[in-house]
């Protein structure tokens, strides 16, 4: 029952303003792919879209192979779960979830057997005859998941499914999406604001900004190693420094920085190749506080000290900015000091500047 | 415990009650009496005025043609309303000022100045029959409270529910009938209500579209006084005041009184 879903340069405007700018991504047969980015960054656009509410101004999207551009929604055949729920309020659970095989004429027995037993799956047997208003937040979102599923659809979609429940009742949810949706290797497309909920609930996840996907790929790359600025300040890379090489020496560039800094970096740490202008950037522990002077690395005066658990965060001013870097738990430096920050090579990454 | 009242406070709203109260129990006095002119307190007690409502056939014929006007207009008003209500909620559409001004309109204007203009444009210009510009009339008087409240309703509506209804193979126009509808149901019932005892009371309006042979009720009872001073101008207005309190008394019985004051 799973398919491929395809979308292919599209461009979508609301009025004059464009909205979407040539965006292309496929989700591959039972992939659950994310849509992460900040409000009005395109994703819900993305996502009524391929539903089928919006009609892109070019490009097509596939599914299966069929073409759906312009196809009405009602034809589509995808499984939706909205923020809001978006139950039927006169309508009881069991017909919640009943309405979408009633369109597809599927009446009596069979009906009442595929609702109870999607009822069953999860877990709202017991109020099949309520309405939707006694519900709980989270009771609702399971009635409209099982909605969406009854139908057993090609494709679902989640527009922010759990924005509006409570932080555990979140985390929950999401284990149980993630759960459905591999039991039932449904293709999904997961549209949300919240990095955590993305990165742990997808196979790949697209982070989006001003209508384009800036990166498409799996948490564990996007947060290890991304692939541009936007992406590194997106999953908390706090020390972008720009930086030119300024002598290439076999294995190792010597580069410097604003303010005259320089750093020698091995070649063989940035995948063998670092190009002549371009951005060092990493977390707090990618730069590692000393107070020993003579080591090689970038001069700072320490500011605030924060405990972290793990490690001590010191905000620092270098002649290349303000960064942020971590200090050994063992020797707590005081603000004012004279330090080096040293860069950890395994933490850092190269960008290509903005 | 108890706050003291101020007992100005006591006497102030005694007298508003009584303001309110008063000349309805003089009409229901009145309508009783068994004198020949119009009198309070009632002498003699008598049913024999709401008899003579009966027994003139300008209050029957005007009765009937009340309430066909009534649900005739009310009927044309929710066809056109319901949909513009929905219209202009469903697609949030954010209306100029003067627009916005424009809908609530009939509702601002003197009901003479519209009855005035309808005389000039619908019935002298078009030459409209009387029946139907009393029809047209009516329609245009109730329209915009049908507006405000389906569209109030509306406002409590999430219309992902009808987006999640089409994503499930319903096609739009259905999806209207199955999913929108039954969800504003009480503000269509409310709505029905306003519009008929509008209808039903209507005199600015009627009184310039009325002409010889059909009449409204109101413009009959105008007329009555206007030559004869009997009990059955009050035993008439009792019968409006009964209709409209039983109208009233279903809405409380299924809906509620309150939801109207919504």
């Amino acid at each position: 029952m799973t398919q491929k879903l395809s979308i292919s340069n599209i461009s979508a405007h609301y009025g004059q303003t464009k909205v979407l700018e040539d965006l292309s991504l496929e989700v591959g047969e039972g992939e659950l792919v994310s849509l992460l980015g900040a409000s009005g960054c395109g994703k819900t656009t993305t996502l009524r879209l391929v539903a089928g509410f919006l009609t892109p101004t070019s490009g097509t999207i596939t599914l299966g192979g069929k073409d759906l551009t312009r196809l009405p929604a009602h034809k589509r055949d995808i499984g939706l779960v909205f923020q809001n729920y978006a139950l039927f309020p006169h309508m009881s659970v069991a017909d919640n979830v009943g309405f979408g095989l009633k369109q597809r004429g599927i009446n009596g027995p069979e009906r009442k057997t595929r609702v109870d037993a999607m009822l069953e799956r999860v877990g709202l047997s017991a109020l099949a005859d309520r309405l939707p208003g006694a519900l709980s937040g989270g009771q609702k979102q399971r009635v409209a998941l099982a909605r969406a599923l009854v139908i057993e659809p090609p494709l679902l979609m989640f527009d922010e499914p759990l924005s509006n429940l409570d932080a555990k009742l979140r985390i929950d949810m999401r284990v149980e999406i993630r759960q459905l949706q591999r039991a039932n290797g449904t293709t999904s497309v997961y549209v949300t604001h919240d990095q955590e909920e993305a990165f742990s609930i997808s196979d790949r996840v697209a982070i989006m900004h001003q209508g384009r996907i800036m990166q498409l790929d799996t948490p564990e790359t996007l947060y290890q190693r991304p692939a541009n600025a936007f992406v590194a300040r997106f999953v908390g890379f706090e020390n972008l420094v720009p930086m030119r090489v300024v002598e290439r020496d076999g294995a190792k560039v010597t580069a410097e920085a604003e303010g005259g800094v320089r750093l020698t970096l091995p070649l063989e740490n940035y995948g063998g190749h670092i190009p002549d202008a371009f951005v060092l950037a990493c977390r707090d522990e990618g730069l590692s506080v000393t107070p020993d002077l003579a080591m090689e690395g970038i001069p700072a005066t320490l500011g605030l000290r924060t405990y972290l658990g793990r490690a001590y965060q010191y905000q620092a001013e270098t002649p290349a900015g303000h960064l942020v870097a971590n200090g050994p738990l063992t020797q707590p430096l005081e603000p004012g000091m004279a330090v080096k920050l040293v860069p950890v090579p395994e933490q850092c990454t190269i960008l290509a500047p903005e | 415990m108890t706050r003291p009242v101020h007992p100005l406070l006591i006497a102030l709203t005694v007298l508003v009650f009584i303001f309110l109260v008063g000349p309805l129990v003089i009409v229901v006095g009145s309508a009783l009496s068994d004198t020949t002119y119009l009198t309070f307190p009632p002498q003699g007690l008598s049913l024999r005025w709401f008899e003579n409502i009966f027994a003139i056939a300008a209050f029957r014929r005007t009765i009937i043609t009340s309430l066909q006007i009534a649900f005739i207009s009310t009927a044309i008003a929710l066809v056109i309303g319901i949909p513009a209500a929905y219209a202009l909620n469903r697609h949030r559409i954010q209306l100029p000022a003067w627009l916005s001004t424009l809908f609530v309109l009939p509702v601002l204007v003197p009901e003479l100045v519209l009855g005035f203009s309808l005389l000039k444009s619908v019935a002298t210009g078009f030459q409209v029959p009387i029946f139907p510009a009393l029809i047209i009339g009516h329609t245009l008087l109730v329209l915009p409270y049908v507006v405000r409240v389906i569209s109030a309703s509306l406002a409590n509506f999430d219309f992902a529910a009808e987006e999640a209804a089409v994503s499930l193979g319903s096609p739009p126009l259905k999806t209207f009938f199955t999913i929108v509808l039954p969800n504003v149901r009480s503000g269509v019932i409310a709505a029905f209500i306003l519009c008929f005892i509008t209808s039903i009371n209507d005199v600015s309006i009627s009184i310039f579209l009325t002409g010889p042979g059909i009449s409204t009720l109101p413009i009959q009872i105008l007329a009555h006084v206007e030559q004869f001073f009997d009990p059955t101008i009050a035993s008439v207005s009792v019968l409006l005041m009964a209709l409209t309190v039983a109208v009233m008394a279903v809405v409380e019985r299924t809906l509620g009184l309150t939801f109207l004051a919504k």
